[in-house]
């Protein structure tokens, strides 16, 4: 910090910036976005091998522990990732202050619901249920 | 549109076409796609869970004619927001942002969603036909 800076200590140590939020967004979209190379491509190679399988491989495949772990890891991180994504798009083109903060809460209200819709789905079939 | 009256800037179509402008554009395009695909998965999944039926039902719609197109169009918009956004994480180390460089890997990430594309239907229609 220089010597003629006239902002509070607490201000750099809050670490929140002018926008008031800090680098939480920024920073949250580059390691959601490490998690999905990751898991994207194994999500593409497990659907192309069930490609042309019946339902009951299919099943099974997904019923399998570690399949069923990184499925619902790969759905949570990919809901996550878009709503991070689509806020910005949002953010930046919407420019009517109302239908922004409608489209935003509706945004997190889909991708919550979607998350959700995955993750049960993927327990049923790994629990049997 | 906008409630404000500040000024504008110069909008999209008073610069000259750079292959920059078209990767970054299609970065959010594709991102948005992809968004929308997620609803798929889950609609998959929960097909998968409800039992023989739902899922038959899934798979008859992937299969359709247009359910192959928006698969292969799917395709192609993850490749590219996958190479894009390697493409783009390199860059947040501040490595690549020299001109020929930029230009370079803006048109690696557009040869590398095409080959991805490629690879993925080359081993669909392969293993078995698209349907």
């Amino acid at each position: 910090m220089s010597a003629n800076d006239l902002r509070h200590p607490i201000k750099r140590a809050r670490g929140l910036g002018s926008a008031q939020s800090g680098v939480g967004h920024w920073w949250t979209q580059r390691v959601t976005a490490v998690a999905l190379i990751a898991l994207g491509l194994w999500f593409l190679v497990m659907v192309l091998r069930l490609a042309h399988s019946d339902y009951e491989t299919a099943r099974a495949v997904v019923a399998k522990p570690w399949n069923a772990i990184l499925l619902i890891a790969f759905m949570l991180t990919m809901f996550w990732h878009a709503v991070l994504g689509l806020q910005v798009v949002i953010e930046d083109y919407v420019h009517t202050r109302w239908k922004e903060v409608s489209l935003l809460v509706l945004v997190k209200f889909l991708a919550v619901l979607g998350a959700l819709v995955g993750v049960l789905a993927v327990l049923r079939v790994a629990l049997g249920a | 549109m906008a409630d404000t009256r500040r000024p504008l800037s110069p909008h999209l179509q008073v610069y000259k076409w750079q292959v920059q402008m078209m990767t970054s554009i299609l970065h959010r395009a594709t991102g948005i796609v992809l968004a929308l695909g997620s609803a798929i998965i889950a609609w998959g999944l929960m097909a998968l869970a409800g039992g023989h039926d739902s899922f038959s039902a899934f798979k008859a719609c992937a299969g359709s004619p247009l359910g192959l197109l928006i698969l292969f169009g799917w395709t192609w918009a993850f490749g590219y927001h996958l190479c894009n956004g390697i493409r783009h994480l390199v860059q947040d180390t501040g490595a690549g942002y020299s001109i020929p460089q930029f230009v370079r890997s803006s048109w690696l990430s557009v040869i590398g969603s095409l080959v991805i594309t490629l690879l993925v239907w080359a081993y669909v229609l392969t293993s078995g036909g698209a349907a």
